[in-house]
C-alpha cells in the first residue's frame, strides 16, 4: 500500500526505461519519445549507455515537458524497469509518488517493492511467450508490447503510435502489422487489467510548434555539408564517430554529381586520429574546407598537428564531441572537459578558437561557420559540442540557411593578383589585422611558391631562427587571435528582471538547464544576469560582464571548472568573483542541481535579493 | 641568415626542355646538408627526372616530414609549394593535398627514421590505399638530423659509427609496400643516377602509389665500414634486375636494345616504360615473384635495385572514391550546398 498520495501530472514527468544493452529496446523507446511530441507535447530524450555492445545495463530516459525545458530535470516518475541487473538502483531512484512498471510474469518478494511507489505489473514474457515462437520476435516484440501498455497507461493516443510505426516500416507490410498488433496486445491488456490511466498522463498540446528533433552529430554534420567541407577524415571513436556517420550519409543524399554520380566529397576513415588531422591539414593547405570529428583521446594525439596549423597558419575544422576524462575517463558519459586542453592544444604558445553551440540548430550553424572562420583565420577551429547535444535527439529550431550566402574563402591570393604585381610575403601582415595572404599550391608558373614548415621562418616564409625575425611572427599571431575575438559568436547576454549585482555564465549543452534553474532561483528570491558564452577568444563584453557584477557563478560540467580558469587567465580578473558551479559525474547537468548550487551560495553569502532593496 | 637562395644568373645557352624550361627552373635553394651526403644526389636526380619528362614545375607539390631527407625538397623545385610537416607524418598530409586537388603532382619526400619508424603507420596506410604519388624515401639507416641513432632500416649486425653493433631486425620498406599493394615499386641507389632518374619519372608517370626506396648514405652518421648502407657496400653489394627508359608521347618508339631482353610497359596515361632486363628471368608484373626474389637475395646479402613491381593499370584513391574529376578544392557554395529548399524539406522530416 502506498503509503505516499501518487504523483499526478499531465505533460511533465519524467519516464526512464532500464534495458539492457542490445536487447533492442532503443526503437521501441525513442517512438515513445515520439509518440508524445505527435502529441504536440516536448520531451528531452537521453540515452544513457555503457561503453560496451551487450550485456550491460542501459537506460533511456523520457523527459515529458509542456513547459519545454529541454534540460535534463534529475529524478524519475516513472520507471519501466525491465533490467534485473539494475531492478534495486532503479527502484530506488523513483520520486516518492511514482510508478514503477515491472514485467509481473514471475512473482517477486514484496521487500523488492516500495511503499511510497506505485507498482504496475504487465505479465510481458507471457503475453509474448503466448503469442510469439521465436526468440528474437520475442524479444522485439516484448518491447512493442510494453510500449502499448504505456500508452494506456499515459493515456496517450495509439493512432499516433500506429502513425509513426506506419512511417517506419512504410513499404514493409508485414512488419508494420506486426508491429501493430504488438502494440494493441500491450495496451487491450493493460486497459482490461489495470487501473488507466495513472496519474501521470500525456494530453494532446500545441507546444512543439515547428521545431525539428535531431541529434547534435547530425546537425554538426549537416553544417558541414552546408559549410562546403569536401574532405572529411575520422577515426572511430564514441561519442563523434555518429558525425562522420551522418556526414556520410548527408554527402551520399546531397552530394553526388547528377549526370555522372561521381562523388563531390571525400571521407577518408584514418588509421588513427594523427592521419586524421593530417589529411585535413593536407587538404586545407591545398583549398579544400576539411574536417574531422573526434573526441578528448583524439585530441591528444592530434595535438602536434593542431600547433603546426596554428604556426604555420593552415585551416583546420575539428569537431571535438566531449565524453568524460582523462584517459579513457567514462567513453559514454557527458563532460565539457576538454576546454584547456583545445583552448591551448599542443605546446609552445598556441591559442584557439573554440565555438560553443547550445542545441543541434546552433551546431548547425557554428559547423558552416568553422569552415569560413579556419580559412578566414587560417588557423584551427574546434566546434566544441559533447555527448549530451551529440548523440541525443533534442527539440530544436528549425535549420535555416541563406542561399544569398557565399563562402568566405579568407585571403587567397590568385594568380591574376600576382600578376598584377602584389607583393606576396606568405607571413606578411598587409592589412594590420594579423592575417597574412595564402596562395593555394599551383597558383602561378614563377609567383607566389613558398614553403609551408613548422620552423621558424620570415614574413618571406624563409626559414630563419633569428630572435627577432621569431617574436614579430608571434606578436602577429596574437594579433590575428585578436582579430578573431570580432570575427566569432558573440556572447548572449539576457538581464534579470531587476537590477543585480550577480550574474551567471555558462555555455553548450548546459543553456537548457540553466534557462530552467534561473526560473528556480528567481523563486528561490535569487535574482542573476546570464551571459552565455558562444567562443572563444572572449569577446570584449565578457569582460564588461565581469566587471559589472560582484559574484559571476561559471557554471560547468567538468571538475576543475576550466571555462573558469580560461576566463581569468584570458582576462586576468580576480578569481575570487568568479564561484565555480561544476557537475561532473557524467550525466547531464539539472537545472535542480545548479539552482542549489548557486542558491546555496547566495543563501550562505547573505544575500539581501536587491528586489527588496529597492521595493 | 640560415637561408640561402640561389643567384638568378641563366646561362643563356642552357639546354630547354619541351616546354621551354631550362635545369635550372627545376632547382630550388642552395643545399645545406653535408656535403657528399647520399640526399644532394636524390635531389639532383629529382631535378634531372622533372626536367626530362617537362614538368611545369608549380604543378608540383613536393610534402615531407622531419629529417635531413625531408628538408631536401626545400633543394629542387623552387617554383612550387612544400611543405615540411611532423615527423613522419608526410603521408597524410599527401593524402590529404591529394584529396583537394587531384590535378597536381605529388611528391612526398621521406626519410628512413621518418617513415619506417614513427611515421610506419601513416607509410603503409598511404600505400594501401593507392594515393596518387611518388613515394621517395631517402634511406640511410640512421637518424641523420638526430645525429646517428640506427633506424629501423638498419641491418641487424651491422655497426654504428661509434661500434655498437645493431641487434634489432631490420625493417625492408620495399617488401612491404610490395606486400600493401604499391603498385609501383622500386628500390635504387642515390649514387646511381642512370637508374634513379627513369626511375624517378617512370614513378610520376605511374597513377598510383608509387614508392621508391632509395639507398643513401649518410656521409656523416653512416658512411664507415660494418655500416650496410655505405657508399661502398652498397656499391658491391647492388644487383640490379633492369635498367629503364622512360618514353613519353615520342612515336615511333626506338628500342635500340637487342629484341628479347627489352620489355615494354605501358601505363596508364600512354608514357611507356622501356626495360633493359639484366636479370633475364625477372618479371616486374609478379608481386609474389618480386616477393621472393627480393627475400632471397636479401639472405645472400644482395641489395636488389631497379623497378621491382609495376601494375600499370593501377587504380588510385580518388577512383576508390569515385570523386569528381575537378578538384574539389575549386568547388564552391554553387555545387557544394543543397540550399534552403532542401534544408526545409530535412526540417520537415524531422518533425
Ligand atoms: C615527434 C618528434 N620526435 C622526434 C623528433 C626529432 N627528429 C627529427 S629528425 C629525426 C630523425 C630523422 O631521421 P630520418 O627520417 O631517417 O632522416 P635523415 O635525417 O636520416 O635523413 C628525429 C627523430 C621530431 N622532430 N619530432
Ligand atoms: S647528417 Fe647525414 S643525412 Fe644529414 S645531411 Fe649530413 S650526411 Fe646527410
Amino acid at each position: 500500500m502506498s503509503d505516499k498520495k501518487p504523483i499526478s501530472s499531465v505533460n511533465d514527468f519524467v519516464v526512464r526505461f532500464a534495458n539492457v544493452n542490445g536487447s533492442g529496446s532503443a526503437s521501441a523507446n525513442e517512438m515513445f519519445a515520439r509518440a508524445i511530441l505527435r502529441h504536440g507535447v516536448p520531451v528531452s530524450p537521453r540515452n544513457i549507455f555503457p561503453s560496451n555492445i551487450q550485456g550491460l545495463p542501459t537506460w533511456y530516459e523520457v523527459r515529458v515537458t509542456e513547459d519545454g525545458h529541454l534540460g535534463a530535470r534529475g529524478g524519475v516518475d516513472m520507471m519501466v524497469a525491465m533490467n534485473p541487473q539494475t531492478w534495486d538502483k532503479d527502484v530506488a531512484g523513483i520520486e516518492p509518488g511514482g510508478y514503477l512498471f515491472y514485467d509481473s510474469t514471475k512473482p517477486m518478494p514484496s521487500t523488492k517493492f516500495r511503499d511510497d511507489i506505485t507498482v504496475i505489473g504487465v505479465p510481458l514474457t507471457a503475453i509474448t511467450n503466448s503469442t510469439y515462437t521465436d526468440p528474437r520476435q520475442r524479444q522485439l516484440f516484448k518491447n512493442i508490447i510494453y510500449l502499448g501498455a504505456l500508452s494506456a497507461l499515459l493515456d496517450m493516443d495509439p493512432k499516433l503510435i500506429e502513425q509513426l510505426i506506419g512511417e517506419q516500416y512504410k513499404g514493409k507490410e508485414k512488419l508494420l502489422s506486426s508491429n501493430v498488433h504488438a502494440l494493441h496486445l500491450g495496451r487491450d491488456w493493460a486497459l482490461q487489467n489495470l487501473k488507466c490511466p495513472t496519474g501521470l498522463r500525456v494530453k494532446k498540446s500545441d507546444k512543439v510548434g515547428d521545431r525539428i528533433f535531431i541529434e547534435g552529430n547530425s546537425a554538426a554534420a549537416l553544417g558541414a555539408v552546408y559549410g562546403g567541407a569536401t574532405v572529411c577524415a575520422w577515426y572511430p571513436i564514441t561519442p563523434s564517430s555518429s558525425v562522420a556517420e551522418a556526414f556520410t550519409a548527408h554527402c551520399k543524399k546531397y552530394r553526388h554529381d547528377p549526370e555522372t554520380g561521381k562523388a563531390k566529397y571525400a571521407i577518408v576513415q584514418g588509421e588513427d586520429e594523427l592521419a586524421s588531422i593530417g589529411i585535413v591539414i593536407g587538404a586545407s593547405w591545398n583549398g579544400a574546407r576539411a574536417f574531422t570529428a573526434t573526441s578528448g583521446p583524439g585530441i591528444s594525439l592530434m595535438t602536434e598537428f593542431i600547433g603546426l596549423s596554428y604556426f604555420a597558419e593552415i585551416p583546420a575544422v575539428i569537431m571535438n564531441i566531449q565524453r568524460a576524462g582523462p584517459s579513457t575517463g567514462m567513453p559514454t558519459r557527458t563532460q565539457q572537459c576538454d576546454i584547456i586542453a583545445c583552448a591551448y592544444a599542443s605546446h609552445g604558445d598556441t591559442k584557439h578558437v573554440l565555438l560553443f553551440p547550445e542545441d543541434p540548430a546552433e551546431a548547425f550553424e557554428f559547423a558552416a561557420a568553422a569552415f569560413d572562420l579556419a580559412e578566414r583565420l587560417q588557423t584551427t577551429i574546434f566546434l566544441m559540442l559533447d555527448l549530451d547535444i551529440g548523440m541525443n535527439h533534442r527539440l530544436c529550431r528549425p535549420l535555416k540557411w541563406d542561399d544569398a550566402k557565399q563562402y568566405d574563402r579568407g585571403k587567397v591570393m590568385t594568380a591574376e593578383m600576382l600578376d598584377e604585381g602584389r607583393d606576396f610575403g606568405r607571413y606578411l601582415d598587409v592589412d594590420g589585422d594579423g592575417i597574412p595572404y595564402r596562395t593555394y599550391p599551383g597558383t602561378h608558373p614563377t609567383k607566389g611558391s613558398y614553403f609551408t614548415r613548422g620552423t621558424s621562418r620570415d614574413r618571406y616564409a624563409r626559414y630563419s631562427e633569428e630572435g627577432s625575425v621569431y617574436a614579430d611572427n608571434m606578436q602577429r599571431l596574437m594579433r590575428k587571435f585578436e582579430t578573431a575575438q570580432d570575427l566569432v559568436p558573440r556572447p548572449l547576454q539576457a538581464n534579470a528582471e531587476r537590477p543585480t549585482k550577480y550574474g551567471v555564465i555558462y555555455f553548450g549543452s548546459t543553456t537548457p538547464a540553466m534557462d530552467e534553474a534561473i526560473g528556480l532561483l528567481e523563486a528561490r528570491g535569487h535574482q542573476l544576469d546570464r551571459l552565455r558564452i558562444r567562443a572563444f577568444p572572449f569577446h570584449s563584453s565578457v569582460a564588461s560582464f565581469l566587471a559589472e557584477h560582484d559574484f559571476v557563478y561559471v557554471v560547468e560540467q567538468n571538475r576543475d571548472s576550466q571555462l573558469r580558469q580560461l576566463i581569468v587567465n584570458e582576462n586576468g580578473i580576480d578569481p575570487v568573483r568568479l564561484v565555480p558551479i561544476v557537475h561532473y559525474d557524467g550525466s547531464p547537468i539539472t537545472a535542480r542541481f545548479i539552482a542549489k548550487a548557486i542558491g546555496d551560495h547566495q543563501d550562505h553569502i547573505k544575500v539581501t535579493p536587491l528586489r527588496k532593496a529597492v521595493s | 641568415m640560415t637561408y640561402i637562395a640561389k643567384p638568378k644568373f641563366h646561362h643563356p645557352g642552357l639546354k630547354k626542355n619541351e616546354l621551354g624550361y631550362t635545369h635550372r627552373d627545376y632547382e630550388g635553394k642552395i643545399s645545406t646538408l653535408c656535403a657528399g651526403c647520399g640526399h644532394d644526389s636524390i635531389t639532383a636526380s629529382i631535378i634531372e627526372a622533372c626536367y626530362e619528362l617537362s614538368i611545369e614545375p608549380h604543378r608540383v607539390a613536393k610534402i615531407s616530414g622531419i629529417g635531413c631527407s625531408s628538408k631536401t625538397p626545400d633543394y629542387f623545385l623552387g617554383n612550387s609549394h612544400g611543405f615540411n610537416s611532423v615527423h613522419g607524418r608526410m603521408p597524410s598530409v599527401l593524402t590529404g593535398a591529394n584529396l583537394a586537388n587531384r590535378d597536381l603532382i605529388y611528391l612526398g619526400v621521406s626519410g628512413d627514421g621518418d617513415s619506417a619508424s614513427i611515421g610506419f603507420g601513416q607509410f603503409a596506410h598511404s600505400i594501401r590505399r593507392g594515393v596518387n604519388m611518388t613515394y621517395i624515401v631517402e634511406n640511410n639507416g640512421v637518424y641523420g638530423l638526430t645525429k646517428g641513432q640506427f633506424s629501423a632500416t638498419a641491418d641487424r649486425g651491422s655497426k654504428s659509427k661509434k661500434g655498437v653493433t645493431n641487434t634489432d631486425n631490420a625493417i625492408d620498406l620495399v617488401a612491404i609496400a610490395l606486400q600493401l599493394g604499391a603498385t609501383f615499386v622500386a628500390r635504387s641507389f642515390s649514387g646511381d643516377k642512370t637508374q634513379l632518374v627513369p626511375l624517378i619519372a617512370a614513378a610520376i608517370r605511374h597513377k598510383g602509389a608509387s614508392f621508391i626506396d632509395v639507398i643513401s648514405p649518410c656521409i656523416a652518421f653512416n658512411n664507415h665500414a660494418g655500416s650496410t648502407k655505405s657508399f661502398d657496400y652498397v656499391r658491391e653489394h647492388n644487383d640490379a634486375v633492369n635498367r629503364l627508359d622512360v618514353l613519353v608521347g615520342r612515336d615511333p618508339i626506338a628500342v635500340d636494345y637487342a629484341p628479347g631482353t627489352v620489355q615494354m610497359v605501358e601505363q596508364h596515361d600512354g608514357s611507356r616504360i622501356a626495360l633493359r632486363k639484366i636479370d633475364a628471368d625477372y618479371d616486374p608484373h609478379d608481386r609474389l615473384g618480386a616477393q621472393t626474389f627480393l627475400q632471397k637475395h636479401a639472405a645472400k646479402g644482395q641489395i636488389v635495385t631497379g623497378l621491382l613491381y609495376v601494375d600499370p593499370d593501377a587504380e588510385d584513391l580518388h577512383e576508390h572514391l569515385n570523386t569528381v574529376e575537378t578538384p574539389l578544392n575549386t568547388l564552391e557554395a554553387d555545387t557544394l550546398c543543397p540550399g534552403s529548399a532542401a534544408l526545409d524539406k530535412f526540417n520537415a522530416s524531422l518533425r
